[in-house]
């Protein structure tokens, strides 16, 4: 590790003097002699870190855990995960008297009755709202910019699980309450289970502690929400941490920056007090949006009754896409065979879910068996130059947005006062033309702009000065660039489809003619880096 | 320049790989455009002018400053804006204010210390050499050393028989804590609880949720009841029942009913009872539309037509909502002439078992 820094003439390792100071070298040296704490410090204090705006996204699903872990406590202090039938006699007058479970009386206690209890409860919320909002934002970020290439394939896969169970304990937490909303989510979920073949109906009944609702749903989901999610939760962070450090961190392309080195700020002291100071402003956002913009207002909704529901209901966000699936299934889809069900209203969903999540946590090894490419990668690219790419992840990000907007489809169809048939058809059909349009599109748009970029770095940019030459031409005046800055528009990897050969023993394996085909799909519209040669020659054969 | 200083102008570290690993399909070409190096660093105006220095240095104490304000005031709001019982106003006043007070705590820590780190910290770019993932070559050989020592200490892969052994104990132990799982639910089988449900011959239909009776004179054409089994309330487990019984309860005209043979009798003068439980994932279907006839479940938007006996006219459903028998007593209350003829709510495997 070789960092270093020399700018400051003031870090010299002489001990400072005054009373203060020698407080501090007293508790430094008592520190040291019982743990060795300057191998860490010398190892970590002055690592550097790049600097993008788009690397503090992951910052903020971090700090917004921190900000979920330290209202969630507050909260269990005072909740009480217990679906016990109790009569409600809190302040909240509409439902004085009301019969209800002790885990949906108790959150009203925490609204009503606890100074900062609303305000923990909201913050708890919004929180967790933006936790799995920046993972999503992180994980579309590390994927456009190809940040999960080789060495951090399986730091890619320890984020993924991460997104998993951030949603996990998002529905759980969804869930405790006992309210009208959040039974009927429970509801689905049963529903959903019950649909899966040959073991469905005996997992919902051992989950449920009995049949729908029974009396231990709440006490189990607020095990797992407390307890052992957030427990994989750190242990996933720990793991995407450590990660982070062995591989170092990604950098965009700039001039200086190379494969082999690691441009930006120490931790100690710039990145410690800007990240630092970053938490504090995530928090104190999300402490201003729960101080000023309800959320989840139980009191409005009731206790869970399984009879009643309001129409235009919604899960959280993140769920959307899951509740959107089970809505785009066209009428019909279940059928009987030797006497047992064949939910295929439930297991196609489920399986759709399935296959989009698994495809999204193995593509850093389909992309690694299509390049072949075995060496590390700690340059950033742009999107647009890895056009393939990026429109596989438009068609993926199109195909979620579908999903994810069908979950609204009644509100759509009232909103805009469509019918509710024409919305969903419409939705369909996107679903699968989506994807299609998004991937064409996005490529088109990609090697575009390529080509852009290689017109400005062999032509420079325009000026919007127009000359008019002796001969009476006009022309107008392009700007050359700098090579700092030309430097961005040229360097990145370039790949070509592959040349399908027969291996040492005269066989063309099947391995070597799929990673052909998919090569050439990945790889066949290619603009390639403007090279020297063409500089030069642009630099001589210009008017 | 590599691992001495911040960096300098001019200058391009590159990288040196002990041996080059396979690049696939990467095309390699030695007409790359040369890395120009770093350009020369761009002073901000604290690097140059005291003055905009000592303002910076100002800014930042006073986002400081502003913090403690704002965590005072948080501690001053949760006294002065007490929650009255009852009353709402003064629940929204504590929660804005105390939130109010903790935001201004946080976002002037934040932005202080951002401002600080942006306008007054170093601010020359640092560079640090990476080395391959991969250890050294003697660290590896190590680490593969010392798995065969240990195999070979331990004879894991030569004694076959205790290792095998190890394996399946290894393999079983866990697994034999898997029957624990089943009193999770009581002793019952659920397909036979599923196929169930309060409802049987003479059950009065009565009022959601009050539980009070529905005469027939009462319902009148285009009318629609929410019902539940009029001894709900007193059972065992009124929310489980509730979540299998729940009936919606319409009068049509007797003529628009398109009536399947063997339900003939089902109904009682154009008063007919369906389940009220999707038959997708158990949602309420309790949107019904007086014109058309149809109900609309609001969690997945299925459709079930009331005139042709709750069949599927759109959404992800496949079963029509299954229909409640019903008549009349001596009294003239709606009963129940059997439970539901089918199992209510959503599929599941052995459904028709």
């Amino acid at each position: 590790m070789t960092a270093t820094a020399t700018t400051p003439a003031t870090t010299e390792t002489k001990a400072p003097t005054g009373p203060g100071m020698r407080f501090v070298n007293w508790g430094a040296n008592y520190i040291e002699d019982r743990t060795s704490m300057s191998g860490l410090v010398k190892e970590l204090g002055r690592k550097i870190f790049p600097d993008h705006w788009s690397f503090m996204l992951g910052e903020v699903a971090l700090y917004s855990f921190v900000v979920i872990l330290l209202s969630g406590t507050f909260l269990t202090f005072f909740f009480q995960a217990s679906m016990a039938p109790v009569v409600y006699e809190g302040s909240y007058p509409t439902l004085k008297g009301v019969e209800m479970s002790a885990a949906m009386a108790s959150t009203l206690d925490i609204s009503f009755d606890v100074r900062g209890g609303l305000l923990m409860r909201q913050v708890h919320h919004w929180a967790a709202l933006l936790f799995v909002a920046s993972i999503g934002l992180h994980m579309l970020r590390v994927f456009f910019t190809g940040a999960f290439r080789k060495p951090r394939e399986i730091n890619w896969v320890v984020g993924f699980l991460l997104f998993v169970l951030a949603m996990a304990e998002g529905f759980t937490g969804y869930s405790l309450p006992d309210d009208l909303l959040s039974g009927n989510g429970l509801r689905i979920i049963d529903g959903m289970v019950k649909g899966i073949p040959v073991i469905g109906t005996w997992i919902s009944y051992l989950l449920f502690g009995g049949e729908f609702p029974g009396e231990a749903i709440v006490g189990r989901l607020y095990m797992l929400h407390i307890m052992l999610l957030p427990a994989l939760v750190i242990a996933a962070i720990g793991v995407h941490m450590i990660l982070l450090i062995v591989n170092k961190h990604t950098q965009f392309a700039g001039p200086g920056r190379t494969e082999g080195n690691v441009v930006g700020n120490p931790i100690m002291p710039v990145f410690a007090a800007k990240a630092g100071g970053f938490f504090f402003i995530v928090f104190g956002v999300i402490m201003l949006i729960a101080a000023t913009v309800t959320i989840n207002p139980i009191w409005n909704y009731g206790p869970y009754d399984p009879s009643p529901v309001s129409a235009g209901t919604q899960p959280d966000w993140y769920i959307g896409f899951a509740d959107g699936t089970l809505r785009l299934i066209p009428p019909g889809w279940e059928f009987e065979l030797w006497g047992f069900t064949f939910s295929m209203n439930i297991i196609v969903p489920i399986i759709i879910l399935v296959v989009f999540l698994v495809l999204v946590a193995f593509y850093p090894f389909i992309e690694a068996f299509v390049t072949g490419d075995k060496r590390e990668h700690h340059m950033t690219e742009r999107p647009r130059n890895a056009p393939t790419r990026t429109a596989i992840g438009a068609a993926g990000v199109t195909f979620y947005a579908v999903m994810w907007a069908a979950a609204s489809s009644d509100l759509i169809a009232t909103h805009f006062r469509l019918s509710i048939e024409g919305v969903t058809h419409t939705l369909q059909a996107l679903l699968i033309l989506g994807p299609i349009i998004a991937y064409i599109v996005a490529k088109r748009i990609s090697i575009a702009l390529q080509k852009k970029d290689r017109e400005i770095a062999l032509h420079g940019y325009e000026s919007g000065r127009i000359v008019r030459l002796p001969g009476g031409e006009y022309i107008e005046v392009h700007e050359q660039l700098s090579d700092y800055e030309r430097w961005r528009l040229v360097s990145y990897d370039d790949y070509a489809p592959l040349m399908v050969r027969p291996n040492a023993n005269g066989k063309i394996t099947f391995g070597t003619k799929l990673r052909g085909v998919m090569s050439r799909w990945f790889f066949e519209d290619r603009i390639a880096p403007v090279t020297r040669t063409e500089i030069e020659a642009s630099k001589h054969g210009h008017h | 320049m590599a691992g001495t200083d911040g960096a300098a102008p001019g200058t391009a570290v590159e990288r040196h790989e002990s041996a080059p690993l396979p690049s696939g399909v990467a095309v390699i070409s030695d007409d790359r455009v040369e890395n120009p190096g770093f350009p020369p660093y761009r002073p901000r105006v604290s690097d140059t002018d005291p003055v905009k220095e000592r303002q910076n240095e100002r800014r930042v104490f006073w986002l400081f400053l502003a913090s403690m304000i704002g965590s005072v005031f948080a501690v001053v709001a949760y006294i002065v804006f007490p929650i009255h019982e009852g009353d709402l106003g003064s629940v929204r006043l504590n929660n804005l204010f105390l939130g109010l007070g903790f935001a201004l705590g946080l976002l002037g820590i934040g932005f202080g210390a951002v401002h600080w780190s942006k306008s007054l910290m170093d601010g020359h770019d640092m560079v640090e050499l990476r080395h391959d993932t991969r250890g050294k070559p003697e660290t590896i050989a190590r680490a593969s050393e010392i798995f065969t020592l240990g195999n070979k200490e331990s004879g894991f892969t030569r004694r076959k028989l205790i290792r095998n052994g190890l394996l399946g104990a290894l393999v079983l132990a866990p697994l034999s804590a898997v029957v624990i799982f089943r009193d999770f639910a009581p002793a019952d089988d659920p397909a036979t609880l599923l196929k169930h449900t309060m409802w049987e011959k003479g059950t009065r239909l009565a009022r959601d949720p009050n539980g009070v009776p529905i005469k027939a004179s009462d319902v009148t054409i285009g009318s629609v009841f929410h019902v539940i089994p009029e001894n709900l309330n007193d059972s065992e487990h009124p929310l489980e029942e509730k979540a299998k019984a729940a009936v919606l309860l319409m009068r049509l005209n007797p003529e628009d009913l398109h009536i399947s043979e063997g339900r003939e009798d089902w109904s009682f003068r154009g008063i007919v009872a369906y389940s009220k439980i999707c038959t997708h994932v158990g949602c309420p279907v309790a949107l019904y539309e007086q014109q058309t006839h149809h109900l609309l479940c609001p969690c997945h938007q299925s459709q079930f037509d009331i005139t042709r006996e709750a069949a599927v006219i759109f959404g992800p459903a496949k079963r029509p909502l299954p229909q409640l028998p019903i008549t009349v007593d001596e009294e003239g209350y709606l009963v129940a002439q059997s439970d539901f003829h089918e199992p209510v709510g959503p599929s599941f495997w052995e459904r028709s078992l």
